[in-house]
Order: C-alpha cells, then sequence, then structure tokens
C-alpha cells in the first residue's frame, strides 16, 4: 500500500486540474472574449506592417516637406489626452455594465464618445491643414505612409464610434443580455488596444518625427 | 471543489463576481495615472534639451513599452495567474510577429540602402 501514502495529494492536484474540462467547455463569455483577444492581436499584426512602412519612409521626404515642419506637438497632447481620457471612461463604462447600471453605463459611454470624437476632430483638422499647406499623401512616400498609418488608427477610433452607439442603442431596447455584455466586453478590449496602438503612433511618428 | 477553474476571460477583472465596484475604479484611476506621469516624461523627454540628444530615442521607445504595459495590466487586466496563461501566449505570440516584421523590415531596408550605388554614379552610369 505504497501509493496510498502518496495519493492524497496527486488526487488533490488531479482534481484541481480536470475541473474545467469536467465541466465541459468554457463559457461562451470566455470564449467569444478570447476569440476577439486573438482577432485583436491580428489587427496589432496589421498595423505593425504600416509602422514598418512609416519607419523606413520616414526620410524619404523627395524634397517636400518633413515632420518637423508638419508635426504640432500641443495638439497631438491634446488627442493624446482625449484617447487617454477615453480609455479611462470606457473602463468605468465596463465596471457600470457589470452592475447593471443603466445610467451609469449611458453616462460613461456618452463621455468615451465624447472624447473619441474630439479625437477624431482634431485629427481631421489636423490633416486638413497638411492638405491645405500641399502636404498631402501624393506628395512623398513620406507623407503617403504617415497617412496610411495614422489614417487607419482613425479608421479604427471611427469605427469605435459607430459600435459604441450600435451598443447604446442594444442597451436600450434589449437591457443587459448575455449577447449584450459580451458585446460591450468586446468593445471595450477595441477600444483599450486602439490606446496602446496610439501609445506608439505618438511616440514614433511624432515625438520622434519633430527631432529628427 | 465546487469553483471550476475557467481560464479568465481577456479583460476581465479579477474578482468580477465578488467585490464591489470601489476596487474596480481604484484599479482603471491607478492605471490613468501611470499612464499620464509616462505620458507627461515622454512628451518632455522629446522636447528638453537636458537629455544627452541620442540617448532620447531608446528613452522614448522604453517609456512606451512602460506605458504599454501600465494599459496591459491596469485597463486590459493580462495578469500572470494561471487562469491568464491563455491570454499571455497569444500575446507573447502577437508581440514576436510584430518585432519580426518591425525589426525585419528595418533591417532589410537599412542593408539595401547601403548597397544601392548613389543616385550621381547611377546616372553618369546611364550616359
Amino acid at each position: 500500500m505504497n501509493d496510498a501514502v502518496a495519493l492524497p495529494s496527486v488526487r488533490a492536484a488531479v482534481a484541481f486540474q480536470s475541473t474545467a474540462s469536467e465541466a465541459g467547455p468554457a463559457p461562451k463569455r470566455i470564449v467569444v472574449a478570447y476569440g476577439f483577444w486573438i482577432f485583436l492581436l491580428s489587427d496589432v499584426v496589421m498595423f505593425s506592417a504600416l509602422f514598418a512602412a512609416y519607419a523606413v519612409l520616414a526620410r524619404a521626404t523627395a524634397g517636400g516637406p518633413s515632420g518637423v515642419e508638419l508635426f504640432n506637438q500641443v495638439s497631438v497632447a491634446v488627442e493624446t489626452a482625449c484617447l487617454l481620457g477615453s480609455s479611462y471612461t470606457c473602463g468605468l463604462m465596463s465596471l457600470s455594465v457589470q452592475a447593471r447600471n443603466r445610467v451609469g453605463t449611458y453616462c460613461w459611454a456618452a463621455v468615451t464618445a465624447a472624447l473619441g470624437a474630439t479625437f477624431l476632430g482634431l485629427e481631421l483638422q489636423e490633416f486638413a491643414g497638411m492638405i491645405a499647406r500641399g502636404a498631402a499623401p501624393q506628395r512623398s512616400a513620406f507623407l503617403s505612409a504617415f497617412f496610411t498609418l495614422v489614417g487607419c488608427h482613425g479608421l479604427h477610433v471611427a469605427s469605435g464610434l459607430v459600435w459604441l452607439a450600435v451598443m447604446m442603442v442594444q442597451v436600450a431596447l434589449r437591457g443587459f443580455l448575455p449577447s449584450v455584455t459580451r458585446r460591450l466586453t468586446c468593445f471595450s478590449l477595441f477600444w483599450h488596444a486602439l490606446d496602446i496602438v496610439w501609445v506608439w503612433l505618438f511616440t514614433i511618428v511624432y515625438l520622434l518625427g519633430v527631432r529628427a | 471543489m465546487t469553483d471550476t477553474l475557467y481560464d479568465r476571460a481577456p479583460g476581465e477583472t479579477p474578482g468580477e463576481r465578488e467585490e464591489g465596484r470601489s476596487s474596480g475604479v481604484l484599479v482603471y484611476t491607478v492605471g490613468l495615472l501611470g499612464a499620464v506621469i509616462l505620458t507627461a516624461t515622454s512628451f518632455w523627454a522629446a522636447n528638453t534639451s537636458m537629455l544627452w540628444g541620442p540617448g532620447v530615442a531608446l528613452g522614448l521607445a522604453v517609456l512606451a513599452i512602460a506605458q504599454m504595459g501600465v494599459h496591459l495590466v491596469f485597463f486590459l487586466h493580462i495578469t500572470t495567474g494561471p487562469d491568464n496563461t491563455n491570454n499571455v501566449l497569444a500575446l507573447a505570440f502577437g508581440i514576436l510577429i510584430v518585432s519580426l516584421v518591425v525589426i525585419g523590415s528595418l533591417w532589410i531596408m537599412a542593408n539595401l540602402n547601403d548597397a544601392m550605388m548613389p543616385p550621381a554614379e547611377l546616372m553618369r552610369m546611364q550616359r
């Protein structure tokens, strides 16, 4: 009966590890969020290709304007503050969703959308100003890469705003159904991931751009 | 064993079903403060003349990596716990591919630029 001595701890370890599989597949909430996490990572890989293209072409100005002449650090700082603030309020919104608090959800979603829209407005203003000064995407390889990279991030923010509006309609019409809260979880993952992409964007494009 | 040990979903707060709301707000606020400090440091470092110029680029990259860590931990709630292994492994794979794409592109294109004939010489050859 040598086995019996070692058995209790082994049995405990086996029980500890096998509970999840014995209970069947993970709940849909976990599977959906994990699947969306994989999508986000693939989206980040796409951004990495745009970042690589920008880094390679950053000095290819073809005699046109360079980043030092074009970038305005004050507006970049305001844009960064807007996006960071909206990421924070998006987190507070997901806490309200967890607490099944409708008013809190609407309020934080409204603040998140307002900050996101301010960010997008400032970015479009910046783009319009650059194009007006002759720094359009077709001017040089540097500007093509710049507009592709920053514009792609802006497009993500714009689609996030549309998604948030749709989610608020769903909360209003259907309440906090499991399907609705799953989508809200995915939205907050998306919004936080966009902020991480922006951290690299302002570091590589704007801060390193004005030094070069 | 009454508790079923599922993995934790990405973005799920640690004690989502047990703890109250205040701790969640605290986590997000700490994350916001950390991100604000790191961002402010980045903008200061890019504009100051107090630092040794060539080192600033490296410093900005380190600050960005630190801020990415703050966002992942405090906003996306990625932890090192055993229930988070799948999330961390997927993230690690993503970071591997991103660094391969970025570093590989820069490396190849720098070599290509070095090996390329200067434009002036190229013009002379065509004559």
